[in-house]
């Protein structure tokens, strides 16, 4: 049969051109805080916190850019490896982590230092990973905030296992799955989606979609909004104003009652921008405009909730200077901290290679400190 | 006392398992009510129930992914991986992170996961069900690789591997089966990284894990017959491996053959003869040779038994080996 016979019934449409949603978001966008701070209604979201709450709010988003402003710095002096900067996320962040219950878990990639801050997490475990005295840093039982898992999208299927857990526990706590733009075309994700879909884990998916995966734009990872792959999967998917911490407090408030009601996964698109590089040793001036980010500046996350304690007065000038002070304060303990932290010791590298140890790491640990021993003292330690 | 196959040994110790300890979950493609492909898991859906033994989605990462989130809240898992050349999918949830959780929580967070891998060929299979990938995973640091050779050792060493706090992949080899042995449940067991001299001989140690050690073990018997007398010691574990064992029988033979399935080139085979000519140097009275799968992909099914160590190739092994 010629081909153009099968024309007709059989043929499929042509694929759609990209909506510019996928890039720009609609009336479907979350919001309870405008740009200025102007607080707005949304049909299905809201919050109703105390003045201190908001004020709470505020002061998380002001001491978490304050810890990431004073890593980029300690990087550019030589004193971390590499920083992953969270400039612009602050509010998906603090507000994500903020909606959580002390018996949530949350499963972070390596950018999580505002959720991290929300869970207990001491700044200074973050900063040992990225100066390289450590792989991880911290208890993440003690928090219920896991590693920083670098590989991008593991996690999900980590954080949906473990929402499997809570189910055969018969417990009330639900799980939260961070991880960005990017990730969303791995692998792992979108079986992630599957399992946590099939089971009806307790697990929310949080993706921060910044626009950036390093330097390739939304529109090399989708076609569709992120929100919308949901729906593929079969459960539901919302989008909500990143930089909007109350909007983000709200949908991952009742995103998380979901899972605990045993009524499934939810997929969270926050929508925000990369205000910073990748990591400190990215460019994004190689392929990015400036005038993208002076647009996101007026976007800003801490300025937005600012405005509104200014207009609600809910702060005072007293407040912002007393906050200005905090930060200021977090950040010398910061940099003092940092600069004190001590290189483990050379034999550190055989610890907790295995629980149950190993004849094979046993022997290599005597090895290197026969091979150590061998060398002479000196005043400065060993020497060369 | 009833005979037993290998596969309803491991059946038995994994059901002895579950009843000891019910954070035990077990996770696999077709586990539940068919049993696994090889009837493994047979029955155990029935009596546990299926959220302790869990048909997934046909998603091998998925598998092991979602049971290092388990592990994490406190579950034990064992995770079936339906063939060998099944588990790349896998390949990176497993050596990026079950193998370094432990590490990176500088202890705070064991991994307590098995993983099942019917592995190796002889059994007249399609590709990708015939390979003997544990190599890569011996070479990965916070694994533990072992293999049983037969129904005792399966029966012990799955609850070993499932007691062991640290990620175990538990190599099955899936062309024994259907061997059969007498399985006393009531003896105590050896350690789960323990070698085993099973022939006790004096002219040739031959070193096999697995499905090879019966054919090193038949390869004895024959040598017999031209009055060589073959040590024959079933390795059990990959990694950790019990060296001491191994070099002191060559300290005593002075000759050694490594068997496997696997590809000798960069094979476990590999490491131990470098090992025993680090340690035995001036025991050995030949270099040590190898024996295994060549340096191509697994050929299809009516190559293989041109491809597979046999007795005639261990024996000639031997042959080279006491020719020096």
């Amino acid at each position: 049969m010629p081909e153009s016979a099968s024309a007709g019934p059989l043929s499929f449409p042509p694929s759609p051109a990209v909506p510019s949603s996928v890039s720009t978001p609609g009336p479907e966008l979350v919001q309870l805080l405008t740009p200025e701070g102007e607080r707005v209604t949304h049909p299905d979201y809201d919050v109703h916190l105390g003045d201190g709450e908001y004020r709470d709010l505020y002061r998380d988003l002001v001491l978490v850019r304050r810890i990431d402003v004073e890593a980029t710095a300690l990087q550019r002096q030589g004193e971390l490896g590499i920083w992953a900067s969270l400039l612009g996320q602050e509010a998906a962040q603090v507000g994500s982590g903020r909606a959580l219950q002390p018996g949530d878990f949350a499963f972070p990639t390596y950018r999580e230092h505002g959720v991290a801050w929300c869970r207990g997490v001491d700044p200074l475990k973050l900063l040992g990973l990225f100066r390289g005295v450590s792989n991880g840093g911290w208890d993440p039982h003690e928090h219920n905030f896991n590693l920083y898992t670098i590989i991008i999208g593991s996690q999900t299927l980590h954080a949906t296992g473990y929402a499997m857990g809570v189910q055969r526990d018969g417990a009330e706590d639900a799980v939260v799955a961070y991880f960005g733009d990017g990730a969303s075309s791995q692998g792992d994700v979108n079986e992630a989606f599957i399992w946590a879909s099939v089971f009806n884990a307790p697990v929310v998916f949080f993706c921060q979609n910044n626009q950036w995966a390093i330097s390739e734009p939304l529109e090399r990872q989708t076609r569709i909004p992120l929100y919308l792959r949901a729906s593929g999967f079969g459960f539901p998917g919302v989008r909500v104003d990143g930089n909007d911490v109350l909007a983000v407090l709200a949908v991952t408030r009742a995103a998380l009652r979901r899972a605990r009601e045993g009524s499934g996964p939810t997929l969270i698109e926050a929508f925000t921008y990369r205000m910073g590089a990748h990591t400190t040793s990215d460019d994004p001036t190689r392929y990015r405009l400036q005038s993208d980010l002076e647009a996101w500046k007026l976007k800003d996350p801490l300025e937005r909730m600012k405005a509104f304690l200014y207009k609600q007065q809910l702060a005072d000038a007293a407040f912002f200077a007393e906050v200005e002070q905090a930060a200021d304060e977090l950040a010398a303990r910061v940099r003092h901290g940092c600069l004190t932290m001590a290189d483990p010791e050379p034999l550190a590298i055989f610890d907790a290679v295995y629980a149950e140890g190993s004849s094979l790491i046993d022997e290599e640990r005597e090895q290197l400190a026969a091979y150590l021993a061998a060398f002479e003292p000196t005043a400065e330690g060993r020497s060369s | 006392m009833a005979q037993v196959t290998l596969g309803k040994a491991i059946n038995t110790g994994l059901r002895a398992a579950m009843e000891g300890d019910s954070k035990i979950v077990i996770m696999g493609e077709d586990v539940g009510k068919l049993g696994g492909v090889f009837r493994v898991t047979d029955g155990l859906q029935k009596d546990f129930g299926e959220s302790r033994v869990i048909d997934t989605p046909l998603s091998e990462s998925g598998i092991i992914g979602t049971a290092i989130g388990m592990a994490l809240r406190g579950y034990r898992p064992v995770c079936e991986i339906q063939f060998d050349g099944f588990v790349y999918p896998a390949y990176d949830q497993i050596v990026s992170q079950l193998a370094k959780i432990h590490y990176r929580s500088n202890g705070l967070c064991p991994m307590p996961v098995t993983v099942r891998i019917p592995y190796g060929g002889g059994i007249g299979a399609v590709e990708h069900h015939s390979e003997s990938p544990e190599a890569y995973f011996a070479h990965t640091a916070g694994l533990k690789v072992v293999s049983p050779s037969n129904p005792v050792d399966a029966y012990f060493m799955i609850q070993q591997a499932i007691a062991c706090n640290d990620p175990v992949i538990f190599f099955e080899p899936k062309r024994r089966y259907w061997e059969k042995a007498d399985l006393d449940m009531s003896q105590t067991p050896v350690g789960l990284h323990d070698a085993r001299i099973v022939r006790p001989g004096s002219d040739v140690t031959v070193v096999a894990y697995g499905p090879m050690v019966k054919t090193a073990l038949d390869a004895a018997a024959a040598a017999e017959a031209e009055r060589r007398d073959l040590e024959v010691i079933d390795l059990r574990s990959m990694s950790p491996i019990d060296w001491p064992v191994l070099l002191g029988s060559v300290r005593k033979t002075g000759r050694l053959v490594v068997v496997h399935e696997a590809s000798v080139f960069l094979g476990v085979g590999a490491e131990i003869a470098a090992r025993v000519s680090e340690r035995a140097f001036y025991s050995l009275e030949a270099p040590v040779l190898r024996v295994g799968g060549f340096a191509t992909p697994y050929p299809p099914s009516r190559l293989e038994e041109d491809y597979l160590p046999d007795l005639d190739r261990v024996l000639d092994a031997v042959d080279r080996a006491l020719a020096f």
